[in-house]
């Protein structure tokens, strides 16, 4: 790809960009939220054409009208929110939009048969006649793949490929890329992850601001170093903070049961307690009850058995109206389902679940003057770049996003906090912003309960760290007495 | 109304404006097809609705589609309302019967009271009816969580049968038509011109109906809730909204509005109910409601056309020879254009379209 141009109202995306890609390797391409990563692979893919600028296919210049034309060329494309039917089969997903007949019928044979011959030569071990809806992430993510590579893909985009998987399925995943780049695949992987592109990348182009910054390889750069040239300043990896002063239990958690929405047992019998002044981290491998442990104690799931106490007054089961009332904040795991409406501006995302009190209500009638003076500070204090509060939520990044949920429940007197990936799909410069905000929160006086599949957060922010495995707490751990080593045993359930 | 300008008002309006002429195109086209001059049948349809002066024994025709235009917008802002939570009313037709036999119930039932008392209560009764026999379904839907859909349906048919019933039972009046008595002249919703024009003061009820609506869903903390319900009820659950009771509220409210438009209706040009009160109002408000977009303006303008085309066709048919039913033909194109926007977008492909912050209108209308 050569000088490639793009603008959108407003921003300069793709500013004379220029990216080669060798047959047989994987090119990382690194950049924070926004940097324009993904505008350059649509370009790639079609889904834009370039304000200026070429793009070259084996020497030859082409162009590329959109996706039926970049899959013709070679071109495959894994989207970071996959593109699958769920209640199809992996077969009927690979080869929907070109599937074969057998007279009138549709042929099911050969397509598997090709499915099968895919799997044996890549190794990507998958049963043709399973239901998406059945499959793990993980497994869905190698259909996605068997899908390009059913078109006949030789250059293989995947966008953020990592973000939804756990750490297992990260090492299968890079297991598959070596794989297919053995047998001759070119891949283009995206990620603002500095360990994984380390990790997996031949060469590394780093973008930022829709510019190239820099070229290197693994070999030459650590990982402080590809940080600073993502965000453009050094960046502190590692999190500044003094030891806990904790004071009185701010939230216990008494024999807690909770079900699964499939109605098995997901948090089997779970107590434990956070006090004020402390941060306690939830280790655990993805799945293993965090996601329904979190909805339990913010009320947005009944736990069937069990209490949740709050300065020594039980809350209510299912009442994230209780929660609030009792000065709990929420950084939620899923912020595009709960932690913002995606049509709404900032500013009534802002005040989400204040906007019927004072200020914000006055007289019995929406306060619009002070809905934005909130939203102003808000944005200025948290750092949310955006053109105006006026713009949905929607329409910012990932990052951005997410710094406007945090700030939004600081906003309001906290006595505990329930952060849950608090920096999932986040770019790093707003990482190291949201960690600060929990570590001082944490000094404020606040309770922090702190769930993260990121081995690595658990431990730089945590000040004791539980592990949850199958529902059940199985290990307690001060920080500073434990090692990764230790803590990723617990989570495999070897206590 | 932050950052009001005219690109925005009209990229919430367009679609809507786009739907009204591609559908008359269309009908225009079917009538080509059928033999008729589509340019006349027009023409008369807007001189029918609009521009016929009044005379001694007839209405002005512009004033007259108000009349009809009063209804529609009343109950299309019930139906918006239950949109803008990402609830479906279809049950207006029946709210509206319910709502209309309450009012005349009082009318005819109580005596004695001066106009001052008698005629709100009556227009009272007509409301709560109307969100009682809503609230059904409202509370069906948060506590058991069955489908609105269905239950304003079914609740539909029962209102039926009830109104049959009570016309031709308990309530008939002495004579040989099945209906009830006349309502007392202290329930009557009054004229606002001489006769023979037949404008009523319903008209500025539904006006400030229109009024009330904008304060509640644009500017008060309820309408707000409503309005996060039906954008992202997980986020509004999230953010301590009671989402059940916030859908509970919304029926209310809407089936409040329609059994209003039942009371308003009845109480003015009616002033009886007679045991076959079909009126189609509560299914074509439907697509009153989607065409205004979730705006009061934009409703209170759909509610004028769809007055316009139901007080023209008589006109057009009497003065070009096209059927009438050509109206519904140019409806239902409306409803066609309005749900299926890709169409619209489409067709108007050149037209530069920026989708605009959805802050206040075009929320619930497409749901």
């Amino acid at each position: 790809m050569r000088g490639i141009t793009k603008r959108f109202p407003g921003v300069l995306a793709n500013d004379n960009i220029n990216l080669d890609l060798n047959k047989g390797e994987i090119h990382a391409l690194l950049g924070e939220n926004g940097a324009g990563k993904s505008t350059l692979m649509n370009i790639l893919y079609g889904l834009y054409q370039p304000d200026a600028g070429e793009i070259f296919l084996n020497g030859k210049a082409v162009k590329i009208h959109g996706p039926r034309d970049a899959i013709a060329q070679g071109i495959g494309m894994v989207h970071q929110h996959f593109m699958l039917v769920p209640t199809l089969t992996v077969a009927e997903n690979i080869t929907l939009g070109m599937e074969e007949q057998k007279g009138v019928l549709l042929d099911v044979e050969r397509p598997s048969a090709k499915i099968k011959e895919i799997a044996k030569k890549y190794g990507l071990e998958i049963d043709p006649g399973a239901y998406i809806k059945d499959l793990p992430v993980g497994l869905q993510q190698r259909v996605e793949i068997v899908k390009t590579l059913y078109r006949d893909a030789q250059v293989l985009v995947l966008d953020e490929p990592t973000a939804v998987l756990t750490p297992q399925e990260v090492e299968g995943l890079f297991a598959t890329l070596r794989t297919l780049v053995a047998q001759g695949v070119s891949i283009i992987f995206i990620s603002h992850k500095l360990k994984e592109v380390k990790a997996i990348a031949n060469r590394i182009t780093v973008l930022r601001q829709g510019r190239v910054v820099g070229w290197t390889t693994p070999a030459e750069a650590d990982e402080a170093k590809l940080a600073s040239m993502m965000v453009g300043r050094p960046v502190l990896l590692k999190v500044d903070k003094t030891p806990a002063k904790p004071g009185g239990e701010t939230l216990s958690i008494k024999s807690l049961k909770v079900m699964s929405d499939r109605k098995s047992v997901a948090v089997d019998g779970v107590s434990f307690a956070v006090r004020a002044g402390e941060i306690v981290g939830i280790a655990g491998v993805e799945g293993n009850g965090q996601t329904e442990l979190v909805e339990a104690i913010t009320g947005l799931r009944a736990q069937t058995e069990g209490a949740i106490v709050m300065e020594s007054h039980d809350l209510p089961r299912e009442s994230p109206r209780a929660g609030i009332a009792a000065g709990m904040s929420h950084i939620p795991e899923n912020r595009h389902k709960f932690g913002m409406v995606s049509s709404y501006p900032l500013t009534t995302n802002l005040v989400l679940s204040t906007f019927d009190r004072a200020p914000f209500t006055k007289n019995g009638l929406l306060n619009d003057a002070e809905i934005e003076k909130n939203a102003r500070t808000l944005i200025k204090e948290f750092d949310v770049r955006t053109p105006n509060e006026f713009v949905p939520i929607g329409k910012l990044s990932g990052g951005n996003q997410q710094k406007a949920v945090v700030a939004r429940e600081f906003s309001r007197p906290m006595k505990l906090l329930v952060a849950s990936q608090p920096t999932r799909g986040v770019d790093v410069g707003s990482i190291e912003f949201i960690h600060k905000r929990i570590v001082e929160a944490r000094d404020k006086g606040a309770a922090v309960l702190l769930i993260s599949a990121e081995l690595d957060e658990i431990m730089s922010l945590s000040d004791r760290i539980l592990v949850m495995f199958k529902g059940k707490i199985v290990g307690e751990r001060e920080t500073a007495k434990t090692t990764r080593e230790d803590v990723g045993l617990l989570m495999m359930g070897k206590v | 109304m932050r950052n009001f300008s005219f690109a925005k008002l009209w990229s919430g309006a367009w679609p809507a404006v786009a739907s009204v002429f591609l559908a008359l195109v269309v009908a225009g086209l079917v009538m080509v097809v059928t033999g008729s001059d589509p340019i006349k049948a027009y023409t008369s349809l807007i001189e029918g609705a609009f521009l016929r002066p009044g005379t001694d024994t007839r209405p002005t025709a512009f004033l007259d589609t108000l009349v009809s235009a009063t209804p529609y917008l009343i109950l299309a802002l019930g139906i918006s309302l239950a949109f803008t939570a990402g609830l479906f009313n279809i049950g207006a037709e029946g709210q509206l019967y319910m709502g209309a036999l309450a009012s005349v119930m009082v009318g005819f039932l109580v005596k004695g009271l001066p106009p001052i008392i008698h005629l709100p209560l009556s227009l009272l009764a007509g409301a709560v009816m109307g969100a009682l026999w809503a609230g059904i379904a409202g509370w069906l839907k948060a506590t058991r969580g069955a489908p609105e859909v269905v239950t304003t349906i079914m609740l539909n048919y029962i209102s039926y049968s009830v109104v049959n019933f009570m016309v031709n039972g308990p309530l008939r009046h002495t004579g040989t038509a099945p209906r009830t008595p006349d309502i007392e002249p202290s329930a009557v919703l009054p004229n606002m011109l001489p006769s023979p024009e037949r404008l009523h003061w319903g008209f500025v009820i539904a006006l400030l109906c229109a009024v009330a609506y904008y304060f509640l869903v644009y500017r008060s903390p309820l309408g707000l809730r409503i309005r996060l319900v039906g954008a992202n009820k997980e986020a509004a659950r999230y953010a301590g909204i009671q989402v059940n009771r916030t859908y509970l509220i919304t029926m209310l409210i809407s089936g409040g509005l329609c059994g209003l438009a039942g009371g308003v209706e009845i109480l003015s040009l009616y002033r009886f109910m007679p045991s076959e009160f079909t009126t189609g109002y509560g299914f074509d408000s439907i697509a009153v409601a989607l065409l205004g977009q979730g705006n009061p303006i934009g409703i209170l303008l759909a509610a004028i056309l769809f007055g316009a085309l139901a007080n023209g066709a008589g006109y057009m048919q009497f003065s070009s020879g096209v059927s009438n039913y050509i109206i519904s033909v140019l409806q239902a194109f409306i409803i066609v254009f309005v749900a299926a926007p890709g169409i619209v977008r489409d067709l108007f492909g050149w037209i530069r379209i920026k989708r605009v912050a959805p802050a206040l209108p075009a929320q619930g209308g497409t749901k």
